[in-house]
């Protein structure tokens, strides 16, 4: 049997599975479809969340950022984990005792304001559809490889599948389908990586193997892998170069915006109990721990396997030639990730070899010369493809790779069905049954669900299609916005009883619009490229990249939040009252959604 | 219900044990990962340095730790305050 049929029962063997669940526990009133009867145990919900959670940007995209840039994207990993500690110190219970199901019928009640509500859900719309753009780039990806067709048209039919599958079920379809999601996705990232520390480490754990010892050549891992990058030119890969303020910003950033995303939070509202809120956080960073301590591991064997492959007779010799890449079935990897436009090479000095290295280097240059080369002649290598060609490049059987691209499917398809219920009950529940129609019928609400839903993937694929970034970079994005908007309202919504409705609207807009202008101003206006007026090499303010000014944007809806409130009339009693009692885990009893 | 004082009383001990809590998830990662790693370069890990393997694992390790903690500490204060729901 080839590859492509492999592929496609595996994937074909999975997405069966998640129908069948989604048909099995399909929604049946409003209530079941935006928070599964609120009868979900704290494991099967930590499990659930963590599947919802883990979106093509930690699967697909970020061992490859890591990869490539070394100890400086260790922000990633701290950022996308850290988040869970302020939801589960600073939000999660006491969402859980307000016991409504959406994020901003909180900030409304709250803030006692319409416009606050109406404003939330502008800022949960606005994080979440740049967070499908940037699924959408990892479906691209994974669909591009698997059908063998180009990213562009791997991109459309992902579209297309996400949305016949985010239709189908509501919340309960949907936890029950991310529980087998996250079986999939952490069985398809956990299997390789076994095989390639084995491989290079001789230990079975990929977490140890990353600070174990190169088999090969009885020196540590990573000494091996900070040697022979240099030898090309490359930075070490565990030392640290990138600007420190901006690292720790962009940290700040991922970790408040984990904390602030809608999709995520919304997940606190369905556990029976505020004890169970709490614990419930804890289980989904032990599943998400599961994958994240295993994807540094995945980067740094990577890009050791890579380097030797087109080294591989090591640095000082001959380069790979074009007659091995073509003819040998260990490199068949690079054509057929060819086709899909994310990996290239050229011959540019025409001897036949493919040289490697990092052209920027001035040493490298000097040997460029003496040696003939005209430059990197690897010329494209796509991060995002890296988690998904790794079992390839490092030779594993062929179910592997059916396995991982089954993996990272389930990884896009959960997160972005969870985001588009987060959007669609934002729009349905929120706006039009909250501020425009109170009177409409629950079939009406579904069916304006499920319009939102169309658009809100249309859009998605279409800014998909001219990416802002890699995978991760994107979803980086919607964690910045998530982070300047609707983390610091929930926050000071349960902390501080002076804050507002004014203050609380005031900050929000200000965290939004000033996050979202830093944004456009560096990646194009509504993401069109060629629109920027910086770039994040040389950004507007010092060293901050549009990446890194969520954590800005947070202090800014602080301050003036605080500000705002200051200068106008003071918090109802009996707002101050209800502030109080959600402090307060006694009382919780079931939901009640109006 | 507790009376006004008890609540206040259980609010300010659980703003003590998050205010522990965050302390100590910012001296993991932005401390020993990011900032003070030049103090921790000393100490070899597996051919680097222990601010490289708090930035890459053992930051996420303590993250754990703290929710786990913070549970099964807030959930005890809940009973000790009568706060818990029954």
């Amino acid at each position: 049997m080839d590859q492509f049929t492999i592929n496609l029962l595996f994937v074909g063997a999975s997405f069966a599975l998640y129908i069948g669940i989604a048909i099995w526990a399909r929604a049946g009133s409003t209530s079941e479809f935006y928070a599964a009867g609120r009868g979900v145990h704290p494991v099967t919900n930590g499990m659930a969340t963590a599947a919802d959670w883990m979106s093509a940007a930690s699967f697909i995209s970020m061992a490859g950022l890591i990869a490539f840039t070394g100890y400086d994207n260790s922000s990633f990993l701290m950022g996308w984990t850290g988040g869970y500690v302020l939801l589960a110190l600073l939000l999660a219970p006491y969402l859980r005792k307000f016991g409504k199901f959406t994020v901003s019928e909180f900030i409304g009640d709250r803030f006692y304001s319409q416009t606050a509500r109406i404003v939330a859900v502008i800022c949960l719309i606005v994080a979440s559809v740049t967070y499908v753009i940037g699924q959408m780039t990892g479906v691209g990806v994974a669909f591009g490889r698997f059908l063998e067709v180009s990213n562009t048209l791997g991109l459309l039919i992902g579209a297309g599948v996400v949305f016949a599958y985010a239709v189908f079920g509501g919340m309960k379809g949907v936890t029950y389908t991310q529980v087998a999601q996250y079986c999939v996705l952490i069985t398809a990232y956990t299997i390789p990586a076994i095989f390639i520390s084995l491989q290079l480490t001789g230990n079975p754990i990929p977490a140890l193997g990353l600070f174990g010892e190169h088999a090969a050549s009885g020196e540590p891992l990573l000494t091996k892998l900070d040697a022979i990058v240099t030898e090309i030119g490359f930075k070490e890969y565990t030392l640290h170069h990138a600007d420190t303020f901006n690292m720790v910003l962009f940290t700040l950033s991922l970790m408040i915006g984990t904390a602030g995303l809608p999709h995520v939070i919304m997940r606190f509202f369905t556990v029976p109990r505020v004890a169970d809120a709490r614990w419930s956080a804890g289980w989904t960073l032990v599943f998400i721990a599961l994958l994240y301590l295993t994807a540094p591991a995945v980067g740094a064997m990577a890009r050791l396997n890579i380097t030797e492959m087109m080294w591989p007779n090591g640095t000082n010799a001959q380069a790979v030639s074009i007659e091995t890449i073509e003819n040998d079935a260990r490199y068949d990897w690079m054509s057929t990730w060819q086709k899909t436009g994310l990996l290239d090479w050229e011959d540019k000095n025409g001897d036949g070899k493919i040289q490697y290295y990092n052209d920027a280097s001035e040493t490298m240059q000097a040997k460029a010369a003496e040696n003939g080369w005209a430059g990197n002649e690897l010329t494209k290598f796509n991060r995002d493809i890296l988690v998904l060609a790794n079992p390839e490049i490092a030779n594993l059987p062929g179910w592997v790779i059916g396995l991982v691209a089954a993996g990272g499917l389930a990884a896009a398809l959960s997160t972005a069905a969870g985001l588009l219920l987060a959007i669609s009950s934002a729009v349905s529940h929120d706006l039009i049954k909250g501020a425009i129609n109170p009177n409409i019928s629950e079939k009406g609400e579904l069916l304006s669900a499920r319009i939102a839903m169309a658009v809100a993937i249309v859009v998605a694929t279409y800014l998909g299609l001219n990416p802002p970034g890699f995978a991760a970079q994107t979803v980086a994005l919607a964690f910045g916005l998530a982070a300047a908007s609707i983390f610091p309202a929930l926050m000071m919504g349960i902390f501080s009883t002076r804050i507002n409705n004014t203050g609380a609207v005031a900050g929000m807009l200000a965290g939004l619009v000033v996050t979202l202008l830093y944004i456009f101003l560096h990646k194009g206006w509504f993401f069109i490229p060629g629109t920027n007026s910086f770039t994040d090499a040389e950004p507007l303010l010092g060293t901050i990249k549009s990446t890194s000014f969520g954590a800005i944007g947070a202090m800014v809806n602080f301050a003036v939040a605080y500000v705002v409130a200051g200068m106008t009339k003071e918090t109802p009693p009996a707002i101050k009252e209800l502030v109080e009692s959600v402090r307060i885990p006694r009382g919780a009893g079931a939901a009640h959604g109006h | 219900m507790s009376d006004n004082s008890s609540n206040n009383a259980y609010w300010a001990a659980n703003m003590r044990i998050i205010l522990i809590s965050l302390a100590i998830w910012a001296l993991v990662s932005f401390g020993f990962g990011i900032l003070l790693r030049p103090m921790l370069s000393g100490i070899p890990v597996g051919g680097t340095d222990l601010g490289f393997w708090f930035a890459q694992q053992g930051s996420i390790l303590v993250f754990l730790a703290i929710i786990f903690f913070y549970a099964w500490r807030m959930n005890r204060l809940d009973r000790e305050h009568g706060v818990d729901e029954e």
